[in-house]
């Protein structure tokens, strides 16, 4: 029964991704399922640690902003006149937030029992705060002012794309570790709350050190690890390919330049798709990657241990499991993954707009995603990041024929008519809130339930 | 002189604003700690109930406007008020009998409420925008200054202007009427001292023989009014969009939790330490410190604290601070 459901589900999804390329383009399909692709990615990583370990983190938005900083950092060549006008400044205020984070943990150990413990940690934060503006400031005014239209920022390490989703995860995991040693005591909906106000701390750091990362100025023309498409139109086989491929169609044409002129044009098409395809491999690899991995978890000891934690955390503290250890330790791994899909999605679009990071999106949608997908089942969640992606995309031109239909009686200038299809773009939240509401009424588990695997 | 002109320029860069701002996070920060207290979940669709109600007075005050009717020296949206009130009462109502009631009798843990209001959020997002756009939409009228910068200038002989809106008066006004019959509300009549002793301890209030509908009613009704009050304030001193509204469910997340959720006393004053704090931390103090400090004194930096991009950034590093050391809230809220 649970093949069963798991194939007709992922069956029905790829025959609407078809109907897509068929009805509309192949490149709107294959946009759409790269993206269904990264969703799901980021709902496997919510997924582990709202349906593993039952911890709500309502900060996806910041972790996927810390994997598109990271992009950034390793992909964009350096900027060396920056580095020498503040480079060293920059290195200094690193090694001194280093070096506070330190002093803070280690006062947290020895003052233990101290009356006073908090307040010295926090009269030490606001210190430094200020001191960290005087050493930095300078540098970082020097920074921004080189070639303030184009770059004032200190680039990256110029490394290749792929290696910043690694980057992406990490630097995800040490930011969770912090918030989680902060916030993981605190009671479920405390946690979403503080979560997504970290989460919004964060994303107006990468939105203003623009020294880091251009902040709202953006960073245009990252790099790719799939082939351009201006290259691909002018290489060989690419062309002898595209040929190939069309041959039937090319041979009904007699005229000489008509066909020079037709196969130009399907090699101008084909290779944007063929682009697409190359990402779409890509993140098909990652995401099996990660399945295989985290089904063997969830079926793992160790998968059995959280989900014990998850439901009874009393037994599981009295049967002697570290509970709080495991807390972090999951909150990171979850968090490492979104950061990974983060960087991820920042790749495949190119480009890194900070300002673009809000809740609705990239927190709320992926909760979506989960909840709608099943919680605790790795299927579901996956399930759950394409059809909620597809619905949101595919909404637009589904309302639309909604409302034609609603409304033919009108004719073409009514006013209402006009004004509810230039509110086209807001039904997919509509969609989305009925979706959720109907999903936690009939199927509170989601669509694909978690599977308890007794062996 | 110096003096006087250091506190003028005080007042009117950091005391009216935070003021103002203060107020309509506080009335935003007693629902959500109201609905806390009574429902025991935290509301994300708060923000867009906000939203809903400010918009339903913009449609009313357009109404009114195109028949002529305005308020004379205020602005008309007052008189739209009580109707925008009446809807989000309905639409409150509504998804309470069609979302929530459902959870609360089967006794659902937070989290479940939490991801429902998720839902109802993004309801009433698109119903919002569907209805009146995502733009920016200004819809003050009236008279505008109370006092001018240079009037005041004028008035006084003092080199720096004091500056005062007719939304800022307004607000401040609105604010204290509603508080004082809410608070009276609540510590002195019956219904308002059954409601808290709900709030307190359901069980106990069952036994003396409270009725939880009637309790559960009148907070989706007190709740929608503050609501849709602080709305229509913050769109009457800045100006309506969906996306701010949103954005200020989490400064009032943050007031509701510092002052001890579940607290409606705490709500308010964690309400003014957040725009406090807010506005005098992203403050530049140069002038200031000029008027105050002798010549070879005065400061060439800006004296500010954290620049103004992390105006928001502030509210939530508050919540933290204050999440690690009194969990409870300044003021004791309920136990976590």
């Amino acid at each position: 029964m649970k093949n069963f459901d798991i194939k007709i589900s992922f069956s029905i999804m790829a025959f609407l991704i078809i109907l897509v390329g068929i009805f509309q383009s192949w490149g709107v399909a294959l946009s759409i399922l790269n993206l269904c692709l990264i969703s799901a990615v980021m709902s496997m990583g919510v997924n582990i640690q709202w349906g593993f370990a039952g911890l709500i983190n309502f900060g996806v938005m910041g972790f996927l902003a810390i994997g598109g900083l990271a992009t950034v950092l390793v992909s964009v060549p350096p900027v060396y006149e920056a580095w020498s006008a503040g480079g060293m400044g920059i290195i200094i205020s690193g090694m001194f937030i280093v070096l506070v984070i330190f002093l803070l943990f280690y006062l947290n150990r020895i003052l233990k029992d101290y009356r006073f413990k908090n307040y010295i940690i926090f009269s030490i934060i606001i210190l430094s705060i200020i001191l960290l503006k005087f050493i930095s400031g300078p540098s970082i005014d020097r920074i921004e002012s080189i070639d303030a239209a184009t770059s004032g920022f200190l680039g990256g390490m110029n490394l290749p794309i792929v290696f910043s989703w690694f980057v992406g995860g990490l630097l995800s995991a040490g930011v969770a570790f912090i918030i989680g040693k902060v916030c993981l005591g605190l009671r479920s909906d405390y946690l979403a709350i503080s979560t997504l106000l970290i989460s919004g701390i964060i994303v107006s750091i990468v939105k203003h050190e623009e020294w880091l990362s251009r902040g709202v100025k953006n960073v245009i023309g990252l790099k790719r690890p799939a082939p351009y498409e201006i290259n691909l139109q002018s290489s060989e086989w690419f062309i002898k390919l595209v040929e190939f491929l069309n041959t039937s169609k090319l041979s009904k044409i007699i005229n000489v330049i008509e066909r020079e002129d037709l196969l130009k044009e399907l090699v101008i098409n084909s290779s944007g798709i063929f682009v697409k395809l190359c990402f779409s491999f890509l993140f098909l690899f990652v995401l099996c990657v990660l399945l295989y991995f985290s089904e063997k978890a969830l079926r793992s000891p160790w998968g059995r241990m959280m989900r014990a934690i998850r439901d009874n955390e009393e037994a599981a503290k009295a049967m002697g499991k570290n509970v709080v250890k495991q807390h972090l330790f999951i909150f990171m791994l979850g968090s490492a993954i979104i950061g990974f899909a983060g960087a991820m999605l920042v790749t495949y679009d190119g480009l890194f707009t900070p300002s673009s990071y809000q809740p609705l999106r990239y927190t709320f949608l992926i909760w979506v995603m989960v909840l709608l997908g099943g919680t605790g089942n790795n299927y579901g969640a996956i399930l759950g990041g394409f059809a909620v992606w597809f619905i949101w995309i595919e909404s637009a031109p589904f309302a639309l024929f909604l409302i034609n239909l609603l409304t033919f009686q009108l004719d073409e200038g009514n006013e209402i008519k006009s004004h509810l299809i230039n509110s086209i773009p807001y039904f997919r939240y509509l969609m989305m809130g009925l979706g959720l509401l109907l999903v936690m009424r009939y199927r509170p588990k989601g669509l694909l339930p978690e599977k308890i695997i007794s062996k | 002189m110096d003096f006087l002109n250091a506190i003028i320029l005080i007042s009117n860069f950091i005391i009216v604003p935070a003021i103002t701002y203060g107020s309509q996070l506080a009335l935003g920060a007693i629902g959500v700690t109201l609905i806390y207290g009574v429902l025991r979940f935290a509301n994300f669709a708060y923000g867009d109930l906000m939203a809903f109600g400010t918009m339903i007075v913009i449609l009313f005050t357009w109404y009114l406007q195109s028949k002529g009717i305005t308020f004379g020296l205020l602005p008309t949206a007052l008189l739209a008020l009580p109707i925008g009130i009446l809807f989000s009462i309905a639409i409150s109502l509504f998804f309470d009998k069609t979302v929530f009631e459902y959870y609360r009798e089967k006794k659902s843990n937070p989290v479940t409420f939490i991801v429902v209001s998720l839902g109802i959020m993004f309801v009433l997002n698109a119903v919002v925008r569907i209805i009146i756009g995502p733009n920016d939409i200004n819809f003050m009228d009236g008279h505008k200054f109370i006092m001018k910068a240079r009037e005041f200038k004028k008035l006084t002989g003092l080199n720096e202007g004091l500056a005062i809106k007719s939304t800022q008066v307004i607000t401040l006004i609105t604010t204290i009427i509603t508080c004082s019959l809410l608070f009276y509300f609540l510590n002195k009549t019956k219904t308002g001292k059954s409601m808290r002793a709900y709030s307190d301890n359901e069980d106990l209030a069952l036994l003396s023989g409270i009725d939880p509908k009637k309790i559960i009613l009148l907070t989706w009704v007190i709740v929608s009014i503050l609501a849709t009050v602080a709305g229509t304030l913050y769109g009457l001193d800045k100006s309506f969009k969906p996306f701010t509204y949103f954005n200020n469910l989490l400064p009032i997340f943050a007031a509701t939790i510092v002052g001890g959720i579940g607290n409606p006393l705490g709500a308010f004053y964690g309400g003014f330490l957040i725009a406090f704090s807010e506005i005098a931390l992203t403050y530049a103090y140069k002038k200031f410190f000029k008027y105050l400090l002798p010549e070879s004194l005065e400061p060439n930096t800006l004296i500010q604290f954290i620049s103004t991009d992390y105006k928001f950034a502030i509210s939530f590093a508050i919540l933290v601070v204050v999440l690690i050391f009194r969990p409870n809230g300044i003021f004791k809220g309920k136990v976590i």
